[in-house]
């Protein structure tokens, strides 16, 4: 670690950070500060802008203004600093296919330059955390996806870097590979790697200490999962219904309704007066001949969190 | 902040080999097309001409006009298996390529050697491949001469329509292969360490494994040389191997001093497999990357390297452009060290040159090459 980042120093610091690719802005103006230990998570839809910030983070993209630092090291000028302090892996698995589980840990321990007394241990630690350990001898293209996003993992966190850069590490994995890869990084916060990961999965976000909402390139919210959801003030109507996608698009210019929108197989509808929209809701869904199961005012998800915030920031959600 | 760092070079290089060995179609371009060139080429390319196709068109009909024809089949170079009536019918078998040559003997021509006047024979030569024709007309012009010269000494004088030249196109085979095999080292070296390096960068950019390695700590200088060295390797043994078997073979001398022929093999290969390294870089496309290679490779080592034609034949601007072909640096040393034994006192410029051309191939890769994504 460098001398510059004391204890009480943020591990990672954006300040004003942009990039622009032509006329198209991706990452505008966005700051924000993760703490030594932190899991710090950046939620938003594609084209959020989160890669991108990522990147000019990682030490693989230089911002267009704006600047930042990793690890003490200031983003623009101690880039090759920074890459030896921090692990990252990419959205799309990028291990070399045609080679084993230990030889690509054994190509990414020389690049990290991870002593040679160390590397057997380390291996050893990565194959079994990875749960890789009778697999060490297969070809990396073979085994499925879950398992080659754990080894990515394992990969980044050879050399122990006190940070760590998740890319949506968990994109098009099952939801039992997600859990365990979950506990892996909660695993790692807790002998004190600074985790900062991307997703677009909302339950996925629950997971961290603290959330950086993504839009269009701008930071539109930043708390923890559940200070953002204490500090939403429009009620949520849960419906439940048969053809909810129908319900859906029956209620989306009903009166007193802001939002609706699918969740999971129910619709969630964000309203001004809990009471008031209850009645209108019901009016609406007999007028068109809907059938309604139930309704009642639940507490909101970060997913009607988001889509408040979308609200406020004055935006549709990009795709 | 060590900017080349051995363990991270040999990280490079120790999974270059290991992904090598598990990719056939590089180790067939490494070990097996190597020899299939040369064999092949040596076979292919030779500068002597046999069986030319000949129409004859005799309208002679004589004794002195059969007794030409035989001396042409007698050369041993010929193929007289068409007499036609006519030269107009000669013109659509030339035009399909069936015919090289067409041999008209005017009706004079017996009547005109008997008294003791000049006759004339008229040869009608495809010109379309300039190379072919020129040796044709050396050939018929050779046994024209003979002819007349027998003829002369029965008395008779026949004036030839050709000049005559003394050309040695005979029994040169032994000549044309000791002059090609050593080229072929050259410019099948070439081919192969550029096509080899050309693949290795792409080829981390479509798989997206370059973006993990941009995130280390690894530099651009330690992952061109870490990817050059496997490759070096591979190189030498090559020329070890087609030159061992240029000599068992083809029994090409070798003269010169192996100890120099390596080292100076080295200095090429770098540059070779630079440029690869460098086309790969510029392009990120494997298809692209091997499009360029062929191009940058293949053509100039056989066209402007001086091994099929001599640079000093070449108009001055093409002859600037040979400068930037290390095959043409490499060609001068090969058949120099095979062929006439010669040593660094008369190879040393260039060794320069083709060290300078390995320095500058480098450097480009070094500087095209973008660990940064766009």
């Amino acid at each position: 670690m460098s001398a510059a980042a004391g204890p009480a120093a943020p591990a990672v610091v954006a300040d004003r950070l942009a990039k622009r690719f032509g006329a198209f802005t991706a990452v505008d103006d966005v700051s924000f500060a993760v703490a030594p230990r932190e899991v710090f998570g950046f939620l938003g839809p594609n084209g959020a802008g989160k890669t991108t910030t990522i990147k000019m983070l990682a030490g693989l993209l230089l911002p267009s203004s704006g600047g930042g630092s990793v690890a003490g090291f200031d983003i623009a000028t101690g880039t090759e600093s920074i890459k030896r302090s921090i692990g990252y892996m990419s959205q799309l698995f990028s291990l070399y296919g045609d080679l084993t589980v230990e030889e690509n840990l054994q190509f990414f321990s020389g690049l990290y330059g991870v002593p040679r007394a160390r590397r057997a241990g380390r291996r050893d630690w990565v194959l079994e955390m990875a749960g890789l350990t009778e697999h060490r001898r297969r070809l990396t293209r073979d085994l499925p996806l879950g398992w080659k996003q754990r080894l990515a993992l394992g990969s980044a966190v050879l050399h122990e870097p006190p940070i760590l850069f998740l890319d949506e590490p968990t994109s098009g994995v099952d939801p039992i590979s997600r859990r365990a890869f979950w506990e892996l990084i909660h695993a790692l916060a807790g002998q004190g790697t600074t985790v900062f990961v991307s997703t677009h999965y909302m339950e996925e976000a629950e997971n961290c200490h603290r959330l950086a909402l993504m839009n269009r390139g701008r930071l539109i919210a930043l708390d923890a999962p559940a200070a953002l959801r204490a500090g939403m003030r429009e009620p949520i109507l849960e419906v439940r219904a048969a053809d909810s996608p129908r319900v859906a698009e029956a209620l989306r210019d009903a009166p007193g309704v802001l939002e609706a929108g699918m969740f999971g197989r129910a619709v969630h509808v964000m309203v001004e007066d809990a009471a008031v929209a209850r009645r209108a809701v019901l009016e609406r869904l007999a007028a068109r001949g809907l059938r309604v199961d139930g309704i009642a005012e639940v507490e909101p998800s970060l997913e009607d969190v988001f889509v408040a915030k979308v609200r406020a920031a004055g935006g549709a959600v990009a795709e | 902040m060590a900017w080349l760092s051995r363990t991270r070079l040999l990280a490079v290089a120790r999974k270059e080999v290991l992904q090598l060995r598990r990719d056939r179609r590089s180790l067939i371009l490494a070990f097996v097309m190597p020899l299939v060139l040369l064999v092949l080429y040596s076979y292919a390319i030779s500068w002597d001409v046999r069986h030319i196709a000949t129409a004859v068109v005799d309208q002679d009909r004589s004794a002195k006009s059969r007794e030409l024809l035989d001396a042409f089949r007698g050369s041993g170079y010929f193929l007289l298996d068409r007499h036609l009536d006519r030269v107009a019918d000669a013109e659509p078998l030339v035009d399909a390529g069936r015919v090289q040559l067409v041999l008209v003997i005017p009706p004079d021509f017996s009547r005109r050697l008997g008294s003791g006047r000049p006759a004339e024979v008229q040869a009608l030569v495809d010109g379309s491949d300039a190379n072919t024709a020129t040796i044709v007309v050396g050939y018929t012009q050779a046994v024209v001469q003979d002819f007349s010269a027998r003829v002369l000494l029965r008395g008779a004088t026949a004036r030839l329509p050709l000049a005559a030249d003394t050309r040695v196109w005979f029994n040169e085979e032994l000549v044309s292969r000791n002059m090609i095999v050593p080229g072929l080292v050259a410019v099948i070296m070439m081919i192969i360490a550029a096509m080899l390096t050309s693949l290795t960068i792409a080829r981390e950019w479509e798989r997206g494994t370059m973006e993990q390695l941009a995130a280390t700590p690894v530099s651009r200088l330690e992952v061109v040389l870490g990817k050059l060295l496997p490759y070096l390797g591979i190189g030498l043994v090559d020329v070890v191997v087609i030159s061992v078997a240029g000599v068992l073979l083809f029994h090409v001398p070798f003269r010169g001093s192996p100890a120099l022929f390596l080292v100076l093999s080295t200095a090429y290969l770098v540059g070779v497999l630079g440029l690869g390294l460098f086309i790969s870089a510029v392009t990120r496309s494997q298809l692209l990357a091997t499009q360029l290679g062929m191009i940058f490779t293949f053509l100039p080592s056989f066209l402007l390297s001086g091994f099929m034609f001599a640079i000093s034949a070449m108009p001055p601007p093409l002859r600037l452009v040979t400068y930037l072909v290390p095959a043409r640096y490499f060609l001068v040393v090969t058949r120099g060290i095979f062929l006439k034994g010669v040593g660094v006192e008369v190879l040393f410029v260039q060794g320069l040159l083709m060290i300078a051309f390995a320095a500058l191939g480098l450097a480009l890769a070094v500087r095209v090459f973008r660990k940064e994504l766009a």
